[in-house]
């Protein structure tokens, strides 16, 4: 298998019901790099990442066909425990969603459901999480106070820096950006590029000039199928096809 | 969908186009006034000069605003980027229309030293070049560009051979021709300059069609006409 591959999809149907959301999509997201998943809503985006970490099978009357692999190993085989699967595979939503706990509590929650115990651990893993998120310096002295006290932005960093906190090797995000002002905006994007040198990342977007800034690689879905995945700059400057020019250029539809 | 897009960037290219026509126009009427040493032609287009700077800026401007507020990709970015560098270009054809006419104002008092027989030759190269890029422009033709481009060596050679026949039949012989010799010399500088600025276009209208950038690269355009 080639190296540089974090999640390999092959021959992917997906349906909700008789409704069939994903057809034959086969696509490799490469290690340590962004890839933008663009395409008009219904598409199929979000199903797809939710796909990464098996949280469509929470859906009833839902069937899969293919396979997933991450890192040579298929996600959905019997042996795969789910939960590690979710664990390696973390998820950042469109809306904020901090629990109501405390700024502390939000990070610490993922490594004490894990099991673990050891204070002085889950301490420095805090920290270090909400370092990496860009958030630690608005926090560190009131990281006792209720996390639904910050801003849209702020609770968006500290639900990447909870998704961070159990070292995931993937970072899944739908929509970050969408609830967020230009300044929020623009620190997520800042910190998603520092934080593709560790993790490998997936974002939802729908916008265009979002995936033209941060993805080394944009892949295009229309009604279920992939109609174009390359690389960022040939997607934005010279698409291959027709449909893909329509849609990024707004005259789809 | 977009269509207000659609029409600002068809009234932009109508305003390229006017330029365009402008500056076709320019260079016509400069090598008339040095073929009939027409002084008042000559001051006319040195003249008119400044509505195609008007326009160059209102270009400029509607392109910077349609970048800025449209964020546009794809074959519009290439668009808007590639008419933005032809306005330049344009511009600048322009400008050289009129030192050919500053040139003839030089020397249309007096004889000239030589019939003119190689300079009306470059000069029908340089409108055809500039016609051409036009063309390739408005029916997006990467044959007709590529054309363009390869005929740059033509101006350079009937370029030299300008030079060359003044420099050594004339200036070399006789220096009191200097005043009228040298002029000439210049006017063939700036058509063969003028030709190179048609090229730069077809090359930003081969990026602009195929999205390839083939300027400092004319290996590229071998093999592939």
């Amino acid at each position: 298998m080639d190296n540089n591959i974090r999640i390999e999809v092959k021959d992917v149907n997906f349906y909700y019901g008789k409704k069939s959301a994903l057809q034959n999509v086969s696509m490799d997201i490469k290690k340590n790099k962004i890839t933008a998943i663009i395409g008009p809503s219904g598409c199929g985006k979000s199903t797809l990442i939710r796909l990464f970490n098996r949280m469509n099978e929470l859906i009833p009357n839902t069937k899969m066909e293919g396979t997933i692999n991450l890192d040579g190993e298929n996600i959905y085989s019997s042996k795969i425990d789910v939960v590690e699967v979710r664990r390696q595979i973390g998820m950042v939503f469109q809306k904020p969603n901090p629990f109501p706990k405390s700024i502390f509590e939000n990070v610490a929650y993922g490594l004490r459901v894990n099991g673990i115990k050891d204070k002085k651990y889950i301490r420095e893993k805090v920290e270090k999480s909400l370092k990496n998120a860009a958030i630690w310096e608005e926090v560190k002295n009131r990281l006792f106070d209720n996390a639904l006290g910050l801003s849209g932005g702020q609770q968006q960093r500290l639900c990447i820096a909870r998704a961070l906190a159990v070292e995931p090797e993937v970072l899944l995000m739908d929509e970050p950006c969408s609830a967020l002002d230009p300044t929020s905006t623009r620190k997520i994007e800042e910190l998603v590029l520092d934080l593709k040198k560790k993790y490998t990342i997936v974002i939802v977007t729908h916008n265009m000039q979002q995936a033209a800034r941060i993805a080394d690689y944009t892949a295009f879905f229309m009604m279920g199928d992939l109609i174009e995945y390359d690389i960022t700059d040939k997607i934005f400057t010279k698409p291959s096809k027709k449909v893909t020019e329509d849609y990024i250029t707004g005259r789809f539809g | 969908m977009q269509i207000h897009f659609d029409q600002e960037l068809k009234k932009l290219k109508e305003k390229v186009l006017k330029m365009a026509a402008l500056t076709e126009g320019a260079i016509r009427l400069s090598i008339e006034a040095l073929k009939n040493k027409d002084k008042d032609l000559a001051k006319e287009v040195i003249r008119a000069d400044s509505e195609i700077d008007r326009i160059e800026l209102e270009i400029e401007e509607k392109s910077i605003e349609l970048l800025a507020t449209r964020q546009p990709v794809a074959i519009d970015l290439r668009f808007l980027t590639t008419g933005m560098k032809i306005n330049s270009e344009l511009e600048r054809i322009a400008d050289l229309a009129v030192n050919i006419c500053q040139r003839v104002l030089q020397i249309a008092d007096k004889p000239l030293v030589k019939p003119l027989v190689d300079i009306p030759k470059l000069a029908i190269l340089a409108r055809r070049m500039v016609k051409d890029t036009i063309d390739a422009f408005v029916n997006k033709d990467k044959g007709l560009a590529k054309k363009v481009i390869l005929s740059d060596s033509e101006a350079d050679k009937l370029r030299n051979s300008i030079y060359f026949e003044l420099i050594d039949d004339y200036i070399a012989k006789d220096g009191s021709c200097g005043r009228q010799a040298v002029p000439l010399i210049l006017i063939s500088r700036h058509l063969e300059r003028i030709c190179d600025h048609a090229t730069y276009i077809a090359e930003d209208i081969i990026y602009m069609i195929e999205a390839k950038i083939v300027k400092h690269h004319r290996d590229k355009l071998k093999g592939n006409q």
